[in-house]
């Protein structure tokens, strides 16, 4: 339906799935009764969660002594944990928005769960500022209205009052985002279900009819939620940094960290999204939805974002040393060699090397490597954190406070309960909403299911050729010739067979009377370079030797290893 | 809706069937009263003649509201209101006053244009819309003629004609 998909693109529909095969497939979770594994994970989530209350309880009741924080060490697990939380929020906008704009179509296998990710991790984030000013119960105060102390304002000039709106911001809009998409799969849901569930669902769905106007509405919100969430996710890590950056602390009064850590926070978030969503695809059966090709996608992102954190960490050392700035100098001596050793260490090797081994096919579609890495950087990006705030602290510039700071089990006990606050509601959100967005799956079929890309669309059509002749004027017709999507067989040698074949280069081997596996097969490596290159089409030794190769295969009747090629690609 | 309706539409199974249906009502010169899909079928705006949505351009009004409220707000309340001095600053400190001015400017715009989208909808919390085909939702296509506006005998030889895989008549 929308633009020309080139055949050789991976599937990301898979399963010969039909319309109502999806909203089968998608809805059937909300309306099951749960399996074992949901209820074991439900168990164990809220547990975590009841501790988790318990120990904010206690921390509201005793006060922040029940820390460990000293005066030296005026920030230790809380801020750790409520930065980590907010990283990982990230990626749900980043998918949901920042791919929307870009066109990447494998954001609607994982947008949906991805931005409930986001919502929830920043209810666990905003927590933890919460509870670490002491005073709860005048929380308010951060926020500007007219009171009757003076009306005594807060400090506009203060990155930490800059936070309170970003984050208030930020989560606004992605929870308008997300119920904005989630409407018409609510209104699927409205439609199968009968009694009290319809009634339920009738409101959740706000009365969503499928028509065409608001189909152009919605569409239109979409991008322009999504041009505004773009920006406005970056300014969100960036304010993060800045309550460090624009203090004078060796360490962290830099410039680099606005990138470093939005790069970061997409690196976490990313992670976060692996980890749930391998559990998510398994549990849910939803392996057709979100394929091997989604989960290279992501890790690809892992392996990019990751070493642009890489190359951050060692730009600051490199900076620390050239300044000529001995306290600056000696912080990153500190953490690298100082007491907190083991936690720069372990963040080197979780952050800088491990997403290095992405760079192996194999690994990044590997789901068990990809589960076991997801994990280790979840790791890192925490201690990340934490190597920030309080190594740099616990290292002042008077050597009679230095001090050293280890958690509570109240800290711990929180930090607990807000995996556990994340993982119920997203255990919660499984139940009640489509995990993978329904409208937006059968949007992009035609363009990305299985059965209408690559050489499936040819075995297939083989069975049926009239139907095909009839399918293919249909099609040129409504598109105008573009975009059709399933190729005539007049031809002597149907060379999409070829997994390695495209359009483009189909029509260039016809242009040039090429037209069968015979004549590609006996073509001289270079004279086909060349015609490649006259096209405009950068094309190695090895890509236009693999197809020769691949006609030479197709010619001696090698179909298995050539369907097997196809399926590595 | 105050009114109720009577409504005669043809339900196809693929949107190619229906763009194609749509085309020949346009054609024939029957007005369509709406047409309901599962999910966005492009290239079916300008076959309704449906314009560009404009709200996109509310949205910049609501933002352009948060940039104002948000930078003349904080600059009333350090200038005017409780002038204060942080780090030997000045008062009005334009620099500092950027990342609210921001994050208010993107509040408003989302929220507004949120709640725009279902106003205008005639969407929300509670509404409960005439439901013309459960199936609309999952996999059909839904093209709809109100019986005032086309005959319905007319418009039942049309959607016969057009290849629609079922034909009912509804009153909503």
């Amino acid at each position: 339906m929308s633009h020309y998909v080139s055949k050789i693109r991976e599937p990301l529909i898979q399963g010969h799935k039909t319309y109502h095969d999806i909203t089968e497939d998608l809805s059937s979770p909300t309306e099951k009764a749960p399996g074992m594994a949901w209820t074991l994970g439900f168990i164990v989530s809220v547990s975590a969660l009841s501790f988790g209350v318990f120990c904010i309880l206690w921390t509201i009741w005793h006060g922040i002594g029940t820390w460990n924080l000293n005066r030296t060490i005026g920030w230790g697990w809380d801020i750790t944990n409520f930065v980590w939380w907010i990283g990982i929020g990230h990626a749900g906008t980043l998918i949901s928005a920042i791919l929307l704009l870009f066109r990447q179509k494998w954001r609607t296998g994982v947008n949906r769960a991805a931005e409930a990710m986001t919502i929830f991790a920043v209810i666990c984030a905003a927590l933890f500022p919460a509870i670490h000013v002491g005073r709860i119960w005048v929380v308010f105060y951060f926020f500007p209205y007219p009171n009757t102390r003076g009306p005594l304002w807060p400090n506009f000039n203060s990155p930490l009052l800059w936070d309170l709106f970003a984050i208030s911001t930020y989560f606004t809009v992605s929870l308008l985002f997300w119920y904005t998409g989630l409407v018409p799969d609510f209104a699927t849901l409205r439609d199968r279900a009968k009694g009290m569930r319809r009634k339920v669902y009738n409101f959740l769905s706000f009365g969503w009819t499928g028509s065409a106007k608001h189909w152009q509405r919605w569409e239109s919100l979409s991008l322009v939620l999504a041009g505004l969430a773009t920006p406005l996710v970056l300014s969100v890590h960036t304010i993060v940094s800045f309550d460090f950056a624009t203090s004078v602390i060796p360490g962290w009064h830099t410039t680099i960290f606005p990138p470093y850590f939005v790069a970061g926070a997409i690196f976490s978030g990313f992670a976060m999204v692996l980890t749930l969503m391998l559990v998510t695809r398994k549990v849910l059966k939803l392996e057709e939805y979100i394929t091997i090709g989604h989960i290279e996608s992501m890790n690809k992102v892992i392996l990019v974002t990751g070493t642009i954190v890489g190359v951050a960490y060692l730009t600051e050392l490199f900076i620390a040393w050239y300044s000529g700035y001995v306290y600056e100098q000696f912080a990153f001596f500190n953490r690298a060699l100082g007491p907190y050793w083991w936690s720069y260490f372990g963040m080197m090797f979780c952050n800088v090397v491990s997403p290095q081994f992405f760079w192996s096919r194999k690994i990044r579609r590997s789901v068990a490597w990809t589960f076991f890495l997801s994990i280790v950087v979840n790791i890192g990006m925490w201690f990340e954190r934490f190597v920030i705030i309080a190594t740099t602290l616990a290292r002042d510039f008077l050597p009679s406070s230095w001090s050293y700071y280890s958690p509570t089990w109240v800290e711990i006990g929180i930090f607990i309960g807000t995996l556990g606050i994340f993982f119920t509601l997203y255990l919660a959100f499984t139940r009640v909403a489509p995990v993978v967005a329904i409208a937006e799956v059968k949007h992009i079929l035609k363009s990305s299911g299985d059965q209408y890309l690559g050489g499936h669309a040819h075995h297939e059509a083989h069975g049926k050729p009239e139907m095909v002749e009839a399918l293919v004027e249909e099609s040129a017709s409504l598109h105008g010739g573009e975009g059709v999507r399933i190729q005539s067989t007049a031809t002597p040698d149907d060379m999409n067979l070829l997994p390695g074949m495209s359009d483009h280069i189909r029509q260039i081997l016809s242009d040039n009377g090429l037209d069968s596996f015979a004549s590609l097969a006996n073509v001289q490596l270079d004279k086909f370079r060349g015609l490649l290159t006259d096209a405009g089409i950068a094309a190695g030794d090895s890509d236009a030797g693999k197809l020769i190769e691949q006609a030479r295969m197709a010619l001696e009747g090698k179909w298995d290893e050539l369907k097997d090629l196809k399926d590595k690609l | 809706m105050a009114n109720s309706q009577d409504i005669i539409y043809g339900i196809y199974n693929d949107e190619e069937d229906l763009l194609r249906a749509v085309k020949m009502a346009n054609s024939e010169h029957l007005e369509i009263m709406d047409v309901y899909s599962p999910f966005p079928v492009h290239g079916l705006d300008p076959l309704l003649g449906l314009e560009e949505s404009r709200l996109h351009i509310t949205g910049f009004i609501y933002g352009a509201l948060g940039t104002l409220t948000a930078f003349l707000g904080m600059t009333w309340i350090f200038t005017k209101d409780w002038p204060q001095i942080f780090g030997g600053k000045p008062y009005w400190s334009v620099p500092a006053f950027i990342p609210i001015t921001f994050e208010l400017t993107v509040l408003f715009a989302a929220i507004g244009m949120t709640v725009t989208f279902y106003v205008i909808n005639g969407l929300g919390p509670g509404v409960v819309n005439p439901t013309i085909d459960l199936r609309i939702t999952d996999d059909k296509f839904c093209l709809a003629f109100d019986s005032s506006q086309v005959a319905a005998d007319k418009a039942e030889s049309f959607l016969k004609s057009s290849g629609a895989a079922e034909i009912h008549s509804k009153t909503i």
